[in-house]
């Protein structure tokens, strides 16, 4: 038998589609690991149902794992998939109007039987009544080509069937050229205390792969070489891990302990589970009674000298909002992390959505400002969370650090860093160990440069006293309620919040010159760790009059970070003139945020939401910013922003030739 | 070094309770006790919610937190589990801890974090001046009740008890002398101690225990190893019935004319002395405890005080610490490059 022959391509996305009893994720996340071990760059998205076992074959079952992979920097997880594996009819349902138009849909045959083809609402099967002729379809007898590969193989039946997901790796692991030895050795790993079912799973895992081999169904395999990225070691992390880790990291460059109270909540509990496992660390994790407790309990820790954080999503944000005020009254560093997801109310637990913003801003009682700052990418979360803790601490404040689910859940290869050049956190700790105003300790008597106030742990001798949530006296902190007081401590409190502005990187300007470097340099485009030296930019002070000036700026927030890139490149790619810029701060915004606006046409703000920074920039700056806003549960593609930012310069270009004044 | 006395843990702020309120008596009752417990006052911390007690931090020379309604549990659990150096309280009231903060304090205690919560009990809501709180009796007719509370009160003690506390005692603010040994032994125990105290508000439930603060016959003291006796004479006493039931009886007396198992004054059963249910305030099963405080499920009667039950469970903070330890001991001190690196790198060249 000739070998065949082998394609290479340059960019593929791939998306795994079954029941959520099919192993779909553990699919995902294998094919993914051996792909980033082949040098490609990626990125994931995983798609769970909410329900943990939704009826077997029905269509709220399904669970999908996409993963885009390239020889070249990318910055999404892909928007059509060029293959789709449906491993039955409900996947194939919710699945197959994403696929390309020329893509490529393997099928596992025999699971389009009379009753799954019920339970996915379809009257006729789909495989025979050509609607699916557009596509490639491959259908392959994945189950019954399974079982017969495991025919001498002492494992239930069951198991059997089971191991049909790893056929599925097999054969795209062929399709892609992926080596095989790290899975088989994961397999061997993973079932090491039962060894038949590893042998079965290994056995699936070869038959997938020679059956591509063999096929005629298949005229050649595809290659995609390893990308250039910039040197380094690196390895692949999610949003929720880089975040945990972030927090570790802070916490040792701090010198202080970690603790974390939280409760389980979906999309933020792997962080719980993450921080759970380091108790060598000092993390001490506490699963509260409830949110509230969570970061009641973290307040606490946070008075007794702790690096103090509660992790949830929007609706556990809703309930520690008293606490949160409560922590803005009495001045000390405590992180909350927003894992957001779709809302309101249960809204979508699984599903992705950036619609927490002004919850941050303004969900609390009174004039309570804080700082926040959203994470833009998954190894982002690393840095984020880093510079989420160093506002805390050096502004005795409590900071919202917010994160996605697609952030959480999605995957990239993420360049480790130099634990020793991790900015030095403990210099800001500076717990206070004397009195400050002659012999006595004023809780309340600020720094001048910072505006911070003293932190003073219990169990320093001299400085008892008391904090608590009715207003304080300034500098002494007694309980207060003369007027003029409480008018000039909620200016103190607002121009502590505000004077951030001067201590965080000025927003970063992307003109046009976007390569490879830019992505791994995103740490100093968003004002994280520097690193190379990242897109060049002029902090907006480019002349309007200047034909070299792009007239459209694109800003956005958080993980529409990758998406907006993206679609940025594909529109510079033909021959369009388009800014970027993406805040990392979006309380309080970079110093020189007005400025930079003011130095475009046109301002188009992308948002998982019906215009919360853009209602915030317009508030600010005074600024007629757009926007383009989708709440689908999904993160944008970069196609469909490509289109809404041709049409932004489109019209542009139509009101210059008409000689209208662009409205600004 | 001069030792501490009960004015070096008195704040310099001005104490704003009203006139004539319990809550001053339980304060320099509280602050009478510290210097007896020999912790220094830097490593005392007292947490509050919001309430008439909740003021108490304010007025202690000790570090506190004054925080928000019903969260002090939750936020005094932060400290405690991690800093077993310190000496944690809480002190809270009928409103804070059982309605708004009901659910961190069951789950406190549950835990046993170390932590001294003083419940001060005065069946009403001061500091919103006058709705019924969940002890209301039954029919409380306030602002908020005009036509009397339907709710069933909360017996404290047994919601403690329920609770898995591992220290439940109750005392009364005008009682110096036992307030003052419940709270040290309070301060003393491993874990959760909670302790409710009779107070008088004057102001909005004024004689709301009269039945038992103005009259001590009323107050069935218990002592670990005692039989259990009150009342002016010693003259009645607390039996456990055949079916298993707490009855309170007349205790038979040395030539009187009543005779165990006879009906005496008031119909009461008179039961001899030795027959006399005898406390055990340390003993592992909770249900004794339990029926003790059902004895009177509102104080307009004869109403147990004391110590109920002191038992030992593992200390969540100092548990916390063991695991943290463990870790360290199996593991090492976390490494941070190799923490980052997992198992599952590549290098870029
Ligand atoms: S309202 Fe009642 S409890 Fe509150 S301070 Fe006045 S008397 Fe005391």
């Amino acid at each position: 038998m000739d070998t065949k022959s082998v394609q290479r391509v340059d960019t593929v996305t791939i998306r795994f589609a079954g029941d959520s009893g099919d192993g779909m994720q553990l699919t995902g996340n294998r094919f993914t690991s051996v792909t980033a071990r082949v040098g490609n760059d990626l990125a994931t998205l995983p798609d769970f149902p909410a329900e943990i076992r939704a009826p077997a074959g029905s269509l709220p079952g399904v669970s999908g794992f996409q993963l885009h992979f390239a020889d070249h920097d990318i910055l999404t997880p892909g928007d059509a998939p060029d293959v789709l594996v449906a491993m039955n009819p409900a996947a194939l349902k919710t699945n197959v109007a994403d696929l390309a138009t020329d893509g490529t849909l393997i099928v596992n045959s025999d699971a389009f039987t009379k009753g799954n083809l019920k339970k996915a609402a379809y009257d006729a099967n789909p495989l025979d009544d050509g609607s699916l002729d557009r596509l490639r379809l491959v259908q392959v007898p994945i189950t019954t080509l399974t079982v017969g590969a495991l025919e001498d193989h002492d494992v239930s039946s069951k198991d059997k069937q089971r191991a049909k997901n790893m056929f599925a790796l097999g054969l795209m692991s062929w399709m892609y050229s992926r080596p095989t030895q790290p899975t088989e050795e994961w397999l061997r790993d993973k079932f090491a205390r039962q060894s038949e079912i590893a042998d079965a799973n290994i056995a699936a895992f070869r038959a997938g792969w020679a059956f591509g081999e063999t096929t005629e169904l298949f005229a050649f395999s595809y290659e995609v070489h390893a990308a250039a990225l910039p040197p380094g070691r690196y390895r692949q992390i999610t949003g929720n891990q880089a975040l945990s880790y972030g927090l570790i990291a802070a916490a040792q460059r701090a010198g202080l302990p970690l603790f974390l109270g939280s409760y389980p909540i979906t999309p933020a509990s792997d962080i719980l589970h993450e921080l759970a496992r380091h108790k060598h660390f000092g993390v001490r994790t506490f699963q509260a009674e409830d949110e509230i407790a969570g970061v009641g309990a973290a307040l606490g820790a946070a008075f007794a000298g702790n690096l103090a954080v509660t992790t949830t999503s929007g609706p556990g944000v809703a309930l520690k909002g008293e606490t949160i005020g409560l922590a803005v009254s009495v001045e000390l560093p405590l992180l909350i992390v927003n894992i957001q997801r779709g809302g309101p109310s249960t809204g979508l637990p699984t599903k992705t959505e950036q619609s927490d913003l002004l919850q941050a801003m303004f969900g609390r009682n009174g004039e309570a400002p804080l700082p926040i700052v959203a994470a833009a990418a998954p190894g982002d979360c690393f840095d984020a969370a880093l510079e989420a803790a160093r506002l805390a601490i050096k502004y005795r404040t409590p900071v919202m650090l917010l994160s996605d689910g697609y952030l959480a859940n999605g995957a990239e290869p993420w360049r480790l860093p130099q634990v020793d050049q991790l900015p030095d956190l403990a210099a800001d700790v500076g717990f206070q160990t004397e009195p400050n105003h002659g012999d006595a300790f004023w809780p309340f008597q600020r720094d001048p440069d910072t505006l911070a106030r003293p932190w003073a742990v219990p169990g320093t001798a001299g400085l008892e006293h008391r904090i608590g949530g009715l207003e304080k006296a300034d500098g002494s902190g007694n309980i207060s309620y003369d007027p003029d007081n409480h008018h000039h401590m909620t200016e103190l409190r607002a121009a502590k919040i505000a004077g951030i502005a001067a201590d965080i990187p000025p927003l970063e300007l992307d003109l046009g010159w976007d390569g490879p470097q830019a992505r791994r340099g995103a740490g100093s485009e968003l004002g994280g760790r520097a690193e190379g030296t990242g897109p060049s930019g002029n902090g907006g002070m480019g002349h309007p009059d200047d034909p070299g000036q792009p007239r459209l700026l694109v800003l956005g927030w958080g993980s529409s970070y990758g998406p907006i890139r993206a679609a940025v490149r594909r529109a510079r790619q033909r021959g369009a003139r388009v800014a970027r810029a993406h805040l990392r701060h979006l309380n309080p915004f970079p110093a020189n945020t007005g400025e930079v606006l003011a130095g475009f046409d046109r301002v188009l703000v992308p948002e998982m939401n019906t215009g919360q920074l853009r209602l915030l920039l317009r508030a600010e700056y005074l600024v007629d910013a757009r926007g383009y806003n989708q709440v689908r549960g999904q993160p944008f593609t970069s196609q469909e922003l490509t289109e809404v930012i041709m049409a932004e310069l489109a019209e542009l270009a139509e009101l210059a030739e008409l000689g209208e004044e662009v409205p600004a | 070094m001069t030792t501490a006395t009960r004015k070096d843990f008195a704040s310099d702020q001005e104490v704003r309770w009203c006139p004539g309120c319990g809550d001053y008596a339980i304060l320099a009752n509280v602050q009478g006790v510290m210097p007896d417990l020999g912790t220094p006052r830097e490593r005392i911390v007292f947490v509050s919610g919001i309430g008439c007690a909740a003021r108490f931090p304010y007025y202690m020379n000790t570090f506190g937190f004054h925080s928000i309604h019903g969260r002090a549990p939750a936020i005094a659990t932060g400290i405690s589990a991690t800093r077993s150096d310190l000496k944690v309280f809480v002190v809270t009231g009928d409103g804070d801890a059982l309605s708004i903060g009901g659910n961190h304090l069951i789950h406190a205690m549950r835990r046993n974090a170390n932590l001294t919560i003083i419940m001060f009990n005065n069946q009403i809501y001061g500091l919103t001046k006058g709705q019924y709180s969940p002890t209301s009796e039954l029919g409380k007719v306030t602002k908020s009740t005009p036509f009397g509370s339907l709710d069933h009160p909360f017996n404290p003690v047994s919601l403690a008890l329920g609770a898995e506390a591992t220290f439940v005692a109750r005392s009364l603010d005008n009682e110096r002398a036992h307030l003052a040994e419940m709270v040290e032994l309070a301060a003393r125990h491993q874990g959760t101690s909670f302790i409710e105290v009779y107070q008088n508000c004057n102001i909005f439930n004024d004689g709301a225990f009269d039945a038992i603060r103005g009259n001590q016959a009323n107050q069935i003291r218990l002592e670990h190893g005692q039989p259990i006796r009150f009342g002016a004479d010693h003259e009645k006493g607390v039996a456990l019935g055949r079916t298993g039931q707490l009855r309170i009886v007349d205790v038979a007396r040395a030539g009187s004319e009543a005779s165990a198992g006879q009906p005496g004054e008031d119909g009461r059963e008179v039961v001899a002395e030795e027959d006399l249910l005898v406390h055990d305030a340390y003993r592992d099963d909770p249900g004794l405890a339990f029926m003790l405080s059902r004895l009177a499920h509102t104080p307009h009667g004869p109403t147990p005080v004391g110590l109920f039950r002191q038992v030992s469970r593992p200390v969540y903070g100092e548990q916390m610490q063991a695991q943290l330890d463990d870790a360290v001991a199996r593991q090492g001190p976390g490494d941070l490059g190799a923490l980052l690196a997992g198992r599952d790198t590549w290098t870029v060249e």
